[in-house]
């Protein structure tokens, strides 16, 4: 198995008045085809490792290499490029544009690839198709149930065919029943060989997962090897 | 540029904001149209005040003699003076930059009917000219000839008729040349026919009017060496006015007047009332200028801030464009390209409206009922409009798109 991600020593620093130091030295590797969950508390850094993993923000010092490219100091078109190519977002609130249907979704990587309007739609047909959702194509977003919105996100993700999918608390939105649907449609996802990295808090979904990265004020806690799926289980959320 | 999808995209957010796309290029349409119509009722104007000066040499001038303000040289004031033919001569000895002067004599005649021919009689006008006058009020010849120089010098009682006088004494497509009529008792033979410029007229109507050669016009009426009235014309390229001062001060000398008498002479010349009339219209044209390219000016502002509102309320769309992988500058395109589509819309619609109602003007006001194309924009104008218009709705577009281009994704995505 080759290293799809690399982490050496990621360190951030977040200067809105008093500096905040939010990663404090990461060191990680993600082999490619895992399924990865990172867990924390909030405030731990999850968010901010996302964003760094995802090209959405930068990082102060260390080195970041994905797909065996060393990702630093980019340009945003440069980044945007790299987002465009090798990565897949999944969103806690869908973030699907309001205005377009389902499939117009789906296809949108691909515009900013320059591919035709004839063959991404296809395109976006077929992966709706894949994920059940081939008779709500011409639907709007406010049209689609939660489940069905965060189906369509996947498309969305799959659809530029990425190196690494990324979900941000993909079933924060969602009930028990359709967050379960959706965990078992990224496996499924994984099962095919994508690399999966899911942000969440809810040990349930990180159960499902084969393993999981726990951050605490910036550090890596520790990194369980959870491919019996017999993780100690919190399956009773404390009341926020 | 032509890029359906991206045209695609335009289009569905303008629509998205039906009543504010609306409202937002209605300002600029009105902007548009204000300039427009503003330019193009403008230049009608002037040229319909050119037109009625036009066939007039606007480098003449026409001086008249009067009555003295001043007492001079033993003479008492409030003296009737008039120019003789001497002062012809001297004056075009002697004045710099004169090109032609015609001495002009038109009687008074009370009688009615005094033109007959056979049975047919009319009133006409008479006048006594030199055969250069036609330089200064040029006559369209329908028959004949102007007067000429053999005509003036051999005291020949010949004459050239108004087209309204040949209506009256002649039947229709009879060839008058050669022909004689009577006016006030004298034969004189017809010449030619044709018509001064109908805008500037001395005598009454001049398509009632009949010219002869001045100096039978002298003799016949009993004039001496009397002239009623000096036109003088400026050589291209100097200026009437000078040459106007240069006549007056040889007529003061020659007739006694005070040099500082400024009521003895009558003068008046075309081009001090062309300069203001084009100051006029210099004014008229500047104010259209100013409040039409003002009201589109607010158009556009308009559409800025209508673009900083999209930009805003479209952060997050904008973000998850972004983490999807869409490039700053194709953010910058899609902003830039909204504001100049809403603009140049609306604008093209303004400046064809704007052309329309002035064509409606146009036919509601020509005599014929055919349009004469005084009342519009020359096409230049319109292209620059169209030009200033792209340029306005781009620069419009720049703030907001640069705003646009600077949304970071994840501040964009965490703002829910």
């Amino acid at each position: 198995m080759s290293t799809i991600i690399k982490l050496k020593n990621i360190n951030k620093t977040y200067y809105n008045g008093a500096p905040l130091h939010v990663l404090k030295g990461i060191d990680l590797e993600i082999e490619r085809g895992e399924l990865v969950s990172i867990m924390g508390a909030s405030g731990s850094g999850k968010s901010t490792l996302l964003n760094i993993l995802g090209i959405l923000d930068g990082y102060d010092t260390g080195d970041y290499y994905l797909n065996n490219e060393l990702i630093k100091n980019l340009s945003e078109t440069q980044a945007a490029r790299f987002r465009n190519k090798l990565i897949g977002f999944i969103f806690q609130s869908f973030n699907l544009i309001p205005f377009k249907n389902a499939m117009e979704n789906v296809a949108l990587p691909l515009y900013y690839q320059k591919v035709s309007r004839k063959a991404r739609n296809k395109m976006a047909v077929e992966y709706l198709d894949r994920l059940g959702l081939k008779a709500w194509a011409h639907h709007m977003p406010n049209e689609l149930s939660g489940g069905q919105k965060q189906r369509v996100a996947i498309a969305r993700a799959l659809i530029s065919k990425p190196q690494i999918i990324l979900a941000d608390e993909p079933t924060g939105a969602l009930d028990s029943i359709t967050s379960a649907e959706v965990i078992d449609v990224l496996k499924k996802v994984n099962a095919t060989g994508m690399t999966v990295i899911i942000v969440t808090h809810e040990s349930g979904v990180a159960n499902q997962t084969n393993k999981i990265i726990r951050l605490k004020d910036g550090f890596i806690e520790r990194i369980e090897d959870n491919s019996g799926h017999d993780t100690s289980s919190f399956g009773i959320q404390n009341i926020k | 540029m032509f890029d359906l999808d991206r045209w695609n995209e335009i289009f569905m957010t303008i629509r998205r904001n039906k009543v504010r796309s609306v409202l937002t290029a209605f300002g600029v349409f009105w902007g548009v149209f204000m300039l427009v119509a503003l330019l193009g009722g403008g230049a009608a104007l002037e040229k319909k005040i050119l037109k009625e000066v036009s066939g007039v040499a606007t480098n003449s001038c026409f001086i008249m003699g009067g009555r003295t303000s001043e007492a001079y040289k033993g003479f008492r004031k409030g003296r009737y003076w008039q120019a003789v033919n001497r002062d012809v001569e001297i004056i075009k000895a002697k004045v710099k930059g004169l090109d032609e002067i015609s001495p002009l004599i038109m009687p008074w005649s009370a009688a009615s009917d005094n033109a007959v021919r056979g049975e047919k009689k009319g009133t006409v006008n008479l006048m006594g000219t030199y055969a250069n006058y036609n330089k200064m009020d040029h006559h369209t010849m329908k028959f004949g000839r102007y007067l000429n120089d053999m005509d003036v010098q051999e005291h020949r009682k010949v004459c050239m008729i108004g087209s309204r006088v040949y209506e009256v004494l002649f039947n229709r497509g009879e060839d008058p040349v050669g022909k004689d009529i009577r006016v006030d008792g004298v034969y004189y033979k017809v010449i030619g026919v044709g018509d001064g410029s109908d805008n500037i007229s001395f005598n009454g109507d001049k398509r009632e009017a009949v010219t002869i050669p001045f100096t039978t016009m002298q003799k016949i009426y009993n004039y001496g060496d009397r002239i009623e009235l000096l036109c003088a014309l400026a050589k291209p390229g100097v200026a009437v006015s000078d040459v106007q001062e240069q006549i007056e001060t040889i007529l003061k000398n020659n007739h006694s007047i005070a040099p500082h008498d400024k009521q003895a002479i009558n003068a008046f010349n075309l081009e001090t009332m062309f300069q203001q009339v084009r100051y006029l219209f210099l004014g008229v044209n500047i104010l259209a200028w100013i409040v039409g390219f003002g009201t589109l000016f607010a158009g556009i502002i308009g559409v800025s801030n209508i673009m900083t509102v999209t930009v805003r309320e479209r952060t997050q769309e904008i973000g998850i464009r972004r983490a999807l992988g869409a490039k700053p500058s194709a953010i910058l395109t899609q902003i830039m390209s909204e504001s100049f589509t809403i603009t140049a819309m609306a604008g093209f619609l303004g400046i064809s409206f704007g052309v329309l109602v002035l064509q409606m003007i146009d036919l509601a006001v020509s005599d014929d009922g055919g349009a004469t194309s005084m009342f519009q924009i020359s096409f230049v104008t319109a292209v620059s409009a169209a030009l200033i218009i792209i340029i306005l709705g781009t620069l419009a577009g720049l703030g907001p798109a640069f705003r646009a281009m600077k949304i970071r994704p994840i501040e964009a995505l965490s703002e829910e």
